[in-house]
């Protein structure tokens, strides 16, 4: 009798263990349905405390970094007793940080198992940010000492990066559905937003009837792919609403109770990064909701992705900033006027609404994302070369019928880009990649050639499927000529065509350019290193794209 | 006086003795650790093997002129005084001690210390200079013991049978799959193999080893016998065409590199088992303390940064050689190589 009670004791698991256990399977699944069972199961099983945080952290919201990673390695090495640059070494091994330590602590005995839930420790993790080094070194050497393999590389994971999973929110949104009573556009609604996963209660996100209402909360966005077959298969060309595709932040405007929110298609709230818009907070309607592009531009013509970028990346934004790059919301849609859901409405509809919204006064903050005119497919794809000219991306194809869908749908949607810019070049440098490519040189830089010398110009890491990245790895490892930290110099012989979507001046860069969206289109097995692009060539994209 | 092994293009060579140990390229006199294809390469004059070794290097590398021993039997080449040594990585694997003129040497080839009730039981053996392996020469490598890694590939199988599905372990023909299949020989009557592990474990059989005859499935094994079944494949059939017989099915790997969370990701398998035939860090460290020896070679593997750590921490002096012999994992895994194993034995 005794005997049973005692084991029933040992199997009690607790939230952080089950958490460990969720990360361990969504990490090792590759098929989005185990995924999705796999979070179903956490979701029926895990306390509800806990339940709230991994919405929150799978949502990108954690708390703030109590401890820094240095300060971690620091302990790490102490307990365990190696040098620095072995730990160097582990890492460029390894790839991820959090699995480093979790792997070079993994022989230090559990002496006290606590059995604590995961919000205990993110709660935890809140009450150390502010408390001095030693009161977290005590917090974060005792943990681990509380911790099997897998509760640590995802404690420390918690604390220092985020979670690659592989787990789109409309996963967890439908495994949530088949956890609570409500549909799925309602949880992502729900979950979506400003909330705080320290003061709200499971049930107060996901209960039937909260009361909790939050006016500024964003719809889930609908995305379109890109277009996989040839136009003139979508039909006739008057069933379609055909606009440019802009280059800047695709995000959704909102006042509710007269107040502005800006989101971000990354579900950011961005208002206070522009304040070009606080201006709208005035002119809009009360209880409307917008869809369309953050976007620098000049007159209302569009400014390239470079100055928002810049802009982006300051913390107190300069009166000259604001004249040479004035931020400007591009509208395209309306998903909510009057407090009412417009989602469902057709597209023409929407439209017409929006059109008469935005035209009723004047701002330069916000203007509408113009229609293009066409009458054949031909036109179309004959004003669709001069995207590039207008620092567009391509089109965008609609059904004017459509309604406004959840996340990525095909059918009633399609983007339309043109073709990237290509350029040969051939690899110089290899590093190790990180997360799921941790073992294998992914991480290449490519020159161009210069007379005889060979100048580096960008870095490229995806385009290229499993097998191409492991004979390249075969490669390096057998043509290095130098080695210098993780980073591998190459024999200048593998070819790629790079493709990207923009350039611009540089001067952070040998060869004066920055690319936009570089990736490996295709490695040129054809060609060799005499047969690649030079600088010139370069240089005169520059002067043809760049701006 | 020079030294008794000295680091030639074609590999570790014995002047004295007028032999190599490991050869990667054609010689007269080649001893042999063991019989991985890194280790083992085709073409020399005459092979001197552990008898065990022997079965495998035929099947293998064809008819050649061997000659076995036995472990710590002594024989004279040259002068030089030559015995074997369990090195617990593979049946029939060893180390090699050489020693003359009041020196020892020992050639570890590739170890692992935990006993695996097949592969021998790994004995230290004291030496002036010790030349070690370094496959998984880093602190991240640290083995859990092989009883808790059987249990997870069991439990493993047992999951999948109750999900109806098919459970295909990775696993390298010769050593890995020996040990794997002594592992779960209770978990299912019958176990099904790939044409290269089936021959393999007929070769032992054959050659006399208390082993369990697997199932080779061919083209005219019927679907519907491997339902939810346990297949044991080499790394070459990974992700062909020979798997979708078995479908629906999940993979597992077992591999020390699956110790890292990316690789298993890397290779789109369901489950890894970080198994591993070589010696984790801190066996590393303990071999080379119990060898005594002053002076390390550390090779292939992660030899630059064993080697510094040995010399800082004052264990040995050490220094790293760059050898031919690549983990067996990596060879043999090779994308560039052209996988003849899938066509030859479906
Ligand atoms: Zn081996
Ligand atoms: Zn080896």
């Amino acid at each position: 009798m005794n005997n049973h009670v005692a084991i029933e004791k040992s199997n009690e698991i607790s939230g952080l263990q089950m958490f460990a256990e969720l990360v361990t399977e969504l990490s090792s699944s590759t098929k989005t349905n185990d995924k999705l069972q796999s979070l179903v199961d956490y979701f029926a099983t895990a306390p509800d405390a806990d339940k709230v945080w991994v919405i929150a952290i799978f949502s990108g919201r954690r708390p703030r970094r109590a401890v820094n990673s240095r300060l971690m390695r620091e302990w790490c090495l102490e307990i365990i007793g190696i040098p620095d640059w072995l730990f160097t070494e582990c890492h460029s091994t390894v790839g991820d940080f959090s699995e480093t330590l979790a792997l070079l602590l993994s022989e230090v005995e559990v002496i006290n198992r606590q059995n604590e839930n995961l919000c205990f420790y993110l709660e935890k993790f809140i009450q150390i940010e502010k408390e001095n080094e030693s009161v977290k070194k005590k917090f974060i050497v005792e943990s681990w000492q509380q911790m099997n393999s897998k509760e640590k590389f995802v404690f420390n994971k918690l604390i220092t990066g985020s979670f690659r999973v592989g787990v789109s929110q409309k996963t967890i949104v439908n495994a949530l559905a088949k956890t609570v009573d409500l549909s799925s556009s309602v949880i992502a609604h729900r979950i979506s937003g400003n909330w705080d996963p320290t003061t709200t209660s499971f049930h107060e996100l996901l209960g039937e009837s909260t009361s909790l209402a939050d006016f500024s909360k964003p719809y889930p966005f609908y995305l379109a792919y890109a277009i996989d077959d040839v136009v003139e298969n979508l039909g006739e060309p008057d069933l379609w609403q055909a606009e440019w595709k802009w280059d800047g932040i695709r995000g959704q405007m909102i006042k509710r109770n007269k107040e502005l929110f800006v989101w971000s298609r990354g579900e950011e709230l961005m208002t206070e990064k522009f304040p070009e818009y606080f201006i709208l907070k005035d002119l809009l309607p009360d209880g409307i909701v917008l869809d369309g592009e953050i976007i620098p531009a000049l007159d209302g013509k569009p400014l390239p992705f470079a100055v928002l970028q810049r802009r982006i990346g300051r913390k107190n934004i300069s009166k000259k900033q604001l004249q040479e790059a004035p931020i400007c919301f591009f509208a395209y849609d309306l998903l909510e006027y009057n407090y009412e859901d417009w989602r469902e409405k057709p597209l023409t509809e929407r439209r017409q609404k929006l059109e008469e919204i935005i035209s009723s006064f004047q701002n330069k903050s916000i203007q509408i994302s113009e229609k293009i005119n066409f009458n054949s497919w031909d036109e179309l794809a004959a004003l669709r070369k001069t995207s590039r000219d207008k620092n567009s991306e391509g089109i965008m194809l609609k059904r004017k019928h459509s309604v406004y869908k959840t996340g990525r749908k095909r059918g009633d949607w399609w983007k339309w880009k043109i073709d990237p810019l290509t350029i040969d070049c051939v690899m110089v440098y290899a590093a190790k990649g990180s997360g799921r490519r941790s073992n294998l040189y992914t991480d290449y830089t490519f020159a161009v050639k210069d007379g005889e010398e060979l100048i580096t110009f960008t870095k490229a890491y995806s385009g290229l499927t499993d097998k191409e990245f492991a004979q390249i790895d075969y490669f390096v490892k057998r043509n290095s000529i130098e080695k210098f930290g993780p980073v591998r110099t190459v024999k200048p012989e593998l070819v790629f065509e790079i493709a990207f979507e923009g350039i611009a001046a540089s001067n952070r860069h040998k060869s004066g350019v920055a690319l936009r969206f570089p990736r490996m289109n295709r490695w040129r097995k054809d060609k060799t290193v005499d047969e690649i692009n030079t600088l010139d060539d370069l240089k005169q994209m520059l002067k043809l794209y760049g701006k | 006086m020079a030294n008794l092994i000295s680091f030639t293009d074609k590999g570790l060579f014995c002047e004295a003795g007028n032999f190599y140990i490991d050869p990667w390229q054609p010689v007269e006199r080649a001893l042999i650790t063991h019989a991985h294809s890194d280790h083992a390469k085709y073409g020399n004059r005459f092979y001197l093997c552990h008898k065990f070794a022997k079965p495998i290097l035929q099947l293998r590398l064809g008819h050649n002129h061997y000659q076995t021993v036995e472990w710590n039997e002594t024989i004279f080449m040259n002068g030089v005084k030559v015995s074997f040594h369990p090195a617990g990585h593979i049946i029939g694997s060893s180390q090699i001690r050489l020693e003359y003129q009041n020196e020892v040497w020992v050639v570890s080839g590739d170890y692992k210390r935990e006993d695996d009730g097949i592969s021998g039981k790994f004995e230290p053996v004291k030496c002036n200079v010790f030349i070690t392996e370094s496959t998984f020469g880093l602190p991240i490598f640290q083995w859990k013991p092989q009883q808790e890694i059987y249990s997870d590939i069991i439990n493993w199988i047992t999951k999948n049978k109750e999900n109806g599905k098919a459970s295909i372990l990775i696993a390298y023909s010769l050593g890995k799959s020996q040990r794997v299949l002594q592992a779960i020989k209770e978990t299912t009557q019958t176990i099904f193999a790939h044409g290269a592990i089936y021959n393999m474990q007929q070769t032992f059989i054959d050659a006399g080893w208390k082993l369990n005859p697997v199932v080779r499935i061919t083209p005219e094994t019927p679907k519907e016998l491997l339902k939810e079944t346990v297949v044991i494949a080499p790394p070459g059939a990974e992700g062909t065409s020979w798997m979708k017989k078995f479908y629906p099915y999940s993979i597992g790997v077992c591999s020390g590199w699956m110790q890292v969370r990316g690789n298993a990701r890397r290779r789109n398998v369901d489950a890894g088992f970080a198994l591993s035939d070589h010696a984790d860090w801190n066996s590393l460290i303990t071999t080379v303390k119990e060898t005594g020896a002053e002076k390390v070679f550390v090779t292939h593997g992660f030899q630059a940064a064993f080697s510094r750590y040995l010399n800082e921490k004052n264990v040995a002096i050490s220094a790293e050689v760059k050898t031919q012999f690549g983990d067996e994992d990596e060879e043999t895994n090779s994308p560039l190589e052209i996988k003849n194993e899938e066509a030859e034995n479906v």
